[in-house]
């Protein structure tokens, strides 16, 4: 943190920036600050905005209102050729008719640096292609193809790198594999990333800092554990991760906060609420599925004190190895998630039975219940 | 149990694990598929070139009928007689074919990336000109470049004519029987044939190597230099191939709008083969004509790198 405080003159700053298309809007005004030497992801679902706002950073998209900055100098008005920053493109865009040196070397050349031969060893020595140099991109496989892109971009040595779903087109193995990879050359050359996906688990593995954004506007902006132990819209709550969301009605308001719902009261700390309360105002409770321990209903005396408990049946259970995934139909609020780690599993836990959730009510956080309690579900299923 | 018993044979390998060969019938679907190309070629291709190389070489005339006699000097003759018009061929068919590329290279760009939802209109318009007869389109720019009309009296009014007088390309403030009227002739009529090849190849750019040339740096300039241009190689070579060669070859043009001074070597072998009636002769100024042209298409494929293409 000190030291992104001390170099702060490469920071990218975008401030009031929006784009619309005739009548549609792709991105709401917004502000966003991303520190130099950070790896921020913008994550969302499709169309949700989050490529135009890289496109506008690269200078590729016309911003309609609003200004872009980097550190002191405001970029808005820069054609692409003449920003500091390079772009990965989704579809990797490589020049089809040079060999993978020559698409290293373009942007060098531009520049007019004439030898270029020892920094196109030495990049491509980076990404782990020194062997192909003379291949032509339509020689490589995907991922190969995918690291020509990032040494054609990082070799120019950018303010900022942009990656517009750069491991979109690859397959779950070799996904994984190449996020630890462009993280490992993220720390190595120190740049600053901008990462565009619609992955959340992608985001939460490589960024520093997350901004999920949602038809064109930052839902939310943090660290990737604070935006999933602390979502402040049920966008958020849904689309990271899996969340429970009972709606309740607030009957104290005096140290932590009481909720009625489904005939009974669950509390939360206060600052785990992000929405105002008031004495009999509806406030929606949100639970996360691997936070909540699972008792059959013999046993709900042994159940300690303090905790917050949620009667209902299990309507379906999946064993998926590590944890087994149970749907719990509740008074208190529909269907329920419950993820219980497979340790001692206790066999009257099959779908009919009637059985007793309950969590540490730490682990409760409140939003707003004005909200759709819907929001950002479905995207999630869209993208996987 | 004796130790001489021999080993039982290996089990029979099953039906499905043979590897099978395909039929015969289906290795010989593809020559079907091809018969009646070849037919095609072979009956108004391949037996017309033989019969008129063998009417290369023969002599005679039209009283007493002709003879194979391996009389190779009537290429000799041909060539020495008629090298003007080989050289005006070339030239004439050079020239249109630039022309045709300057011309055609910026409506083939502006219709694949600019056009937008006027594309498939633009491209009708292109091919517009083929509903009207090609002899009548032709005989249309003699109206055009008429002494006293308005494109010649413009052309006088700015002094153009005085420059391409001097150049040798019109004589005397007229257009119409010179060497312009016929490179203007040739261009006009071919430059759909340059403008479709140029057309399909950049259409098939992918816009976003735009794009990233600008991201590297690249200004527009550079990124047409670098990217589309060389992206677009195939459609210029076969765009200038489609142009001239028949441009090489055309004698209507000539014909239509020029003079005796500027006879292409095409309206040479129509006169020798229709009115001088001098078969060999005509034969012969062909086969000289097929020669260049396939070694200044070779060279030239050779030089832009395209081989692929062939």
């Amino acid at each position: 943190m000190t030291q992104q405080q001390q170099t702060a003159g490469g920071d990218v700053r975008l401030a009031g920036i929006s784009k619309t298309y005739g009548s549609f809007t792709a991105v709401q005004p917004l502000d966003l600050t991303v520190p130099q030497g950070s790896f921020f992801a913008l994550l969302g679902a499709s169309g949700c905005g989050k490529t135009t706002t890289l496109r506008m950073i690269a200078g590729l998209e016309e911003a309609t209102t609003g200004t872009v900055s980097l550190g002191d100098e405001d970029i808005t008005d820069l054609p692409p050729y003449k920003r500091p920053v390079n772009t990965v493109f989704q579809s990797y865009a490589l020049f089809p008719h040079l060999d993978v040196a020559e698409n290293v070397a373009f942007g060098l050349r531009r520049r007019g640096i004439k030898s270029v031969k020892k920094q196109v060893a030495d990049m491509l020595e980076l990404v782990q292609l020194g062997d192909f140099a003379r291949r032509k991109p339509h020689q490589l496989s995907g991922g190969q193809q995918q690291r020509v892109a990032v040494a054609r971009a990082l070799i120019n040595h950018p303010q900022v790198l942009l990656l517009d779903e750069p491991l979109g087109a690859l397959d779950l193995k070799l996904r994984r594999q190449m996020q630890l990879e462009l993280k490992r050359i993220q720390t190595e050359v120190g740049i600053t990333f901008v990462h565009v996906t619609h992955d959340q688990e992608e985001a939460m593995t490589m960024a520093d800092t997350v901004a999920v954004m949602n038809g064109g506007r930052v839902e939310q902006l943090g660290a990737p554990a604070d935006l999933y132990e602390n979502p402040r819209t049920t966008f958020v709550a849904n689309f990271l991760g899996t969340s429970n969301l009972i709606e309740g009605e607030v009957v104290s308001t005096g140290g932590d906060l009481v909720v009625a719902a489904g005939g009974g009261k669950l509390t939360l700390p206060r600052e785990r609420c992000s929405a105002p309360t008031t004495s009999g105002g509806r406030l929606l409770l949100g639970i996360r599925p691997e936070k909540i321990s699972l008792a059959h209903v013999d046993d709900a005396d042994c159940i300690a004190a303090g905790r917050n408990r949620v009667t209902g049946r299990i309507t379906d259970s999946s064993f998926i190895g590590v944890s087994t995934q149970y749907v719990v139909e509740s008074p208190a609020g529909g269907a329920l998630q419950v993820y219980e780690q497979n340790i001692e599993r206790d066999t009257r836990l099959v779908p009919g039975a009637e059985v007793v959730l309950h969590w540490n009510a730490a682990h409760t956080f409140g939003l707003d219940a004005a909200q759709d309690i819907d929001a950002g579900a479905s995207s999630v299923e869209d993208a996987e | 149990m004796s130790l001489t018993e021999a080993p039982p044979a290996p089990p029979s390998q099953p039906e499905e694990l043979r590897l099978r060969k395909p039929s015969t019938r289906k290795r010989l679907v593809p020559y079907w598929l091809l018969l009646p190309g070849i037919l095609w070629l072979l009956v108004f291709f391949a037996l017309p070139l033989v019969y008129q190389a063998s009417t290369s070489v023969q002599t005679g005339s039209l009283e007493q009928g002709f003879e194979v006699t391996w009389h190779f000097q009537t290429y000799v003759d041909a060539l020495r007689e008629y090298y003007p018009q080989f050289i005006r061929s070339l030239l004439y068919a050079g020239t249109a074919t630039v022309l045709c590329l300057v011309l055609g290279y910026p409506l083939a760009y502006l219709i694949a990336f600019k056009a937008g939802r006027w594309r498939n209109l633009v491209l009708v318009l292109v091919i517009a000109p083929f509903f009207t007869s090609f002899l009548i389109r032709t005989l249309a720019w003699k109206t055009i470049l008429a002494d006293g009309g308005a494109v010649v009296d413009v052309l006088n009014t700015l002094h153009v004519l005085d420059v391409t007088s001097w150049l040798g390309w019109t004589e005397s403030n007229r257009v119409l029987a010179t060497p312009m009227a016929v490179v203007c002739g040739l261009t006009y009529n071919f430059l759909p044939f340059m403008i479709l090849p140029l057309y399909t190849s950049l259409e098939r750019i992918d816009g976003r190597l735009h794009e990233a040339a600008g991201d590297l740096y690249a200004t527009p300039a550079t990124t047409f230099r670098k990217v589309t241009f060389p992206l677009s190689m195939p459609g210029v070579v076969s765009g200038t191939l489609l142009t001239f060669i028949p441009a090489s070859g055309d004698y209507v043009n000539a014909e239509l709008l020029g003079s005796t001074d500027t006879k292409m070597v095409g309206s040479v072998i129509q006169s020798q083969f229709l009115r001088v009636l001098d078969y060999p002769t005509a034969a012969a100024l062909s086969f000289i004509l097929m020669a260049i042209v396939l070694l200044a298409v070779t060279f030239y494929i050779r030089r832009s790198g395209t081989e692929d293409l062939v």
